[in-house]
């Protein structure tokens, strides 16, 4: 009888020589005689496991990890194929704390299926929602999604069902749904391991807007550091089209939608709605004035959603299971899941999905066990590069949109970077800045001008020349920043800045905050 | 600059760009066709580039130069990229990126002098919870020790 092994085909698996393993599981199962057939799964997350390989056995799922190619001949004596006993076995895999404890809803196919497989997908519940979809008028399609409460999980929190409201009403010879697939956001990866572990879901998710919108043309733009995404979703995308669920006549139906992956280029700026409109255009990828909005005038000046990975990807589930459903998770008005990503220094990083409201220092301690480097955790950045360095006495809020503003910080897109305290607060900030130097987009004097003379002024503080009077200008360059800028590249930079600099004064050479914290 | 000595440039450059000329907002993926085709676009293709589009060379040269992603000179022959953003930070990337400098013999930005190696930074792989990583020619790798650098680096090499 053959037996299924999976071994992950996601990027952080195969950084840590996931191809190895199952080459090497190929070869020891041929030399045996022993009949394998290897299926490459997405990642479950559980990224300090990797490379996590499962069996299929009778009673479920067995998980072994982490597994590095020697470890392969071993596995074998002990008889992994059938579930055996070995150092590395952990047990069922849905049996593992870290997974067992999450609230999987968008990315319960994770690491399940095999990411390119429409006849697994459907197995899973895939493509329920869009048949759901293509049986309910386009208003009532946008009503399920505004009355999930579903907000944009790319960082801003706009109601979903709002934006795609507006491009319904539009009328255009050509509408757009346009995947912003940049996720520049150090510590997020929850954009990745969809496109690479559950492609077909946003696949879907996409198709469904297209249909409640009226657009029959899609844009993926995925950024160029993620070769393997673009290579995974553009099998996806010829599997879909092949099995009828994209193209002319989606089942029959008479609706079409058409999907386009495009790369795009190593500007951060990009990830910003109407740069990233701007390059897909062909040019710079330059930040353009709002009015007008891009569901009035997007892509190709026609009316576009513009939405994140995992705002559309949240939407087949939502169609499917119904808008209460959705609802039912999460606090106040951050309704549903967020995908957390646990990342930096962190003992079990990975992703954690939960409805909103729990809490950072559930995240840290019941999930990620703790820094990597045993020593104690000083500050942990949530939301991107433009997110506020959270200190511990704010670790028990709930992760939710409003709290975290109410203390100036946000959520984000749930990218949650760890750092121990051997971590020098002043050179994050100044990191901060040169990060926005580096990458404006230059069109506004506070942000262009504003960021090349942050970083100065923080030299100027650590090195104490005139540290007390340059404290006071960096706090007023921050606030032109905040109030001046065009996007939030400049008008949240000042996020991680000013958090550094009220929470942790002392890596300034400072006392104590000499104005009300950030 | 140096100049191309392949002849055969020039015209994969105009026929790549000819290829997407009509494709709506077809100049990233025809730059990174030519990218892709010569490991670089060479300034001499530009005006290939900006004619098919009806472009000025201007406006051509502005795209290319404004996105990191693009070279505008040949890099070595392995293009070794080390994350610098937050969450490889907080676990040595600093300090690798040292170390990349000295292994490799070039500072960011460089190529080796024996045209090895290029040595570039990059915000971010999306193996942040497997910090700190790499990437050599789009393969990646994660939790990179300066001993392991060493190791991938050489395997890198040696396959090339
Ligand atoms: C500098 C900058 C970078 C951004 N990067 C991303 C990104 O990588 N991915 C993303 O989905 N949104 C990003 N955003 C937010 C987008 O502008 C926009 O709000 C989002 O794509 C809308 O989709 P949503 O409503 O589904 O969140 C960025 C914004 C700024 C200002
Ligand atoms: S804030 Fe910065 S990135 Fe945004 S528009 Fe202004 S210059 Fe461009
Ligand atoms: S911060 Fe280095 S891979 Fe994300």
């Amino acid at each position: 009888m053959t037996t299924t092994v999976y071994v992950p085909r996601d990027s952080a698996a195969l950084a840590v020589g996931a191809d190895r393993v199952a080459r090497q599981i190929a070869a020891e199962a041929l030399a045996r005689n022993l009949p394998v057939r290897i299926v490459r799964n997405g990642s479950r997350g559980l990224f300090w496991l990797e490379t996590l390989v499962e069996v299929q056995t009778p009673q479920g799922r067995v998980a072994y990890g982490p597994v590095v190619r020697a470890d392969v001949p071993g596995l074998f004596d002990a008889d992994f194929l059938g579930g055996g006993a070995h150092a590395l076995n952990l047990g069922l895999t849905e049996e593992i704390a870290y997974l067992k404890k999450q609230e999987r809803l968008t990315f319960a196919r994770m690491g399940v299926t095999d990411p390119v497989s429409v006849a697994d997908y459907e197995a899973h519940e895939g493509f329920a929602g869009l048949r759901r979809a293509l049986a309910l008028a386009p208003a009532d399609i946008v009503q399920q999604v505004l009355d999930s409460g579903l907000r944009g999980r790319g960082g801003a929190a706009f109601p979903a069902g709002i934006k795609w409201k507006t491009v319904l009403a539009a009328q255009a010879r050509q509408e757009y749904i346009v995947c912003n697939a940049d996720e520049g956001d150090s510590g997020t990866f929850s954009d990745r391991m969809t496109m690479e572990g559950d492609p077909l879901m946003l696949v879907e998710g996409m198709a469904i807007a297209g249909i409640a919108t009226g657009a029959t043309e899609g844009y993926i733009y995925v950024r160029s550091e993620y070769p393997h995404a673009i290579a995974t979703l553009n099998e996806a995308i010829g599997n879909a089209e092949q099995a009828g669920f994209l193209g002319d006549d989606i089942l029959g139906s008479g609706r079409s939608f058409r999907l386009i992956v495009r790369k795009a280029a190593g500007a951060y700026v990009c990830g910003e709605e109407t740069a990233l409109l701007e390059s897909l255009e062909g040019r710079r990828g330059i930040v353009r004035a709002k009015p007008p909005l891009p569901a009035l005038q997007g892509l190709f000046g026609q009316p576009t959603v513009i939405n994140n990975v995992i705002t559309l990807a949240s939407v087949p589930l939502i169609l499917a299971r119904g808008a209460d459903f959705y609802k039912h998770y999460g606090v106040g008005r951050s309704r549903g899941t967020l995908p957390f990503q646990l990342a930096g220094n962190i003992r079990h990083g990975g992703l954690v999905e939960k409805a909103f409201g729990l809490t950072l220092r559930e995240l840290l301690y019941d999930f990620g066990g703790g820094s990597a480097s045993g020593r104690p955790i000083k500050a942990v950045q949530v939301g991107g590069p433009l997110g506020a360095y959270v200190p511990e006495s704010q670790w028990d809020l709930p992760l939710d949109y409003e709290a975290y503003a109410a203390v100036g910080a946000v959520v984000g897109h749930g990218g949650i970077v760890v750092h121990d305290d051997t971590a020098d607060m002043s050179q994050l900030a100044r990191y901060a800045m040169e990060f926005c130097a580096i990458e404006s987009c230059g069109k506004c004097t506070p942000c262009r001008i504003g960021s090349t003379r942050g970083v100065e002024v923080i030299d100027k503080i650590t090195s104490n020349q005139n540290r007390p009077q340059q404290v006071i200008l960096l706090r007023d360059l921050c606030d032109t920043m905040l109030h001046g800028s065009l996007c939030a590249m400049g008008g949240m930079t000042p996020y991680p800045v000013l958090s550094a600099i009220n929470h942790y004064p002392e890596d300034f050479g400072i006392e104590a905050p000499d104005r009300a914290a950030a | 600059m140096t100049e191309t000595t392949d002849t055969a440039g020039p015209g994969i450059a105009a026929s790549i760009a000819a290829a997407h000329k009509d494709v709506p907002g077809g100049l990233l993926p025809a730059l990174h066709g030519i990218q892709d085709a010569q490991g670089y676009v060479p300034p001499d293709a530009v005006p290939l580039v900006a004619e098919q589009f009806n472009l000025s060379r201007a406006e051509v040269h502005g795209v290319v130069s404004y996105y990191h992603h693009f070279r505008s000179a040949p890099a070595g022959r392995l293009l070794v990229q080390v994350c610098r953003a937050e969450a490889c930070k907080a676990m040595g990337a600093d300090a690798l990126l040292q170390h990349a400098e000295q292994r490799l013999g070039c500072g960011v930005h460089g190529t080796s002098a024996d045209g090895q190696y290029s040595l570039e930074p990059v915000f971010c792989l999306g193996l942040c919870a497997s910090s700190p990583s790499i990437a050599i020619n789009d393969e990646v790798h994660a939790r990179i020790t300066p001993a392991l650098f060493d190791e991938i680096v050489e395997e890198a090499r040696q396959a090339s």
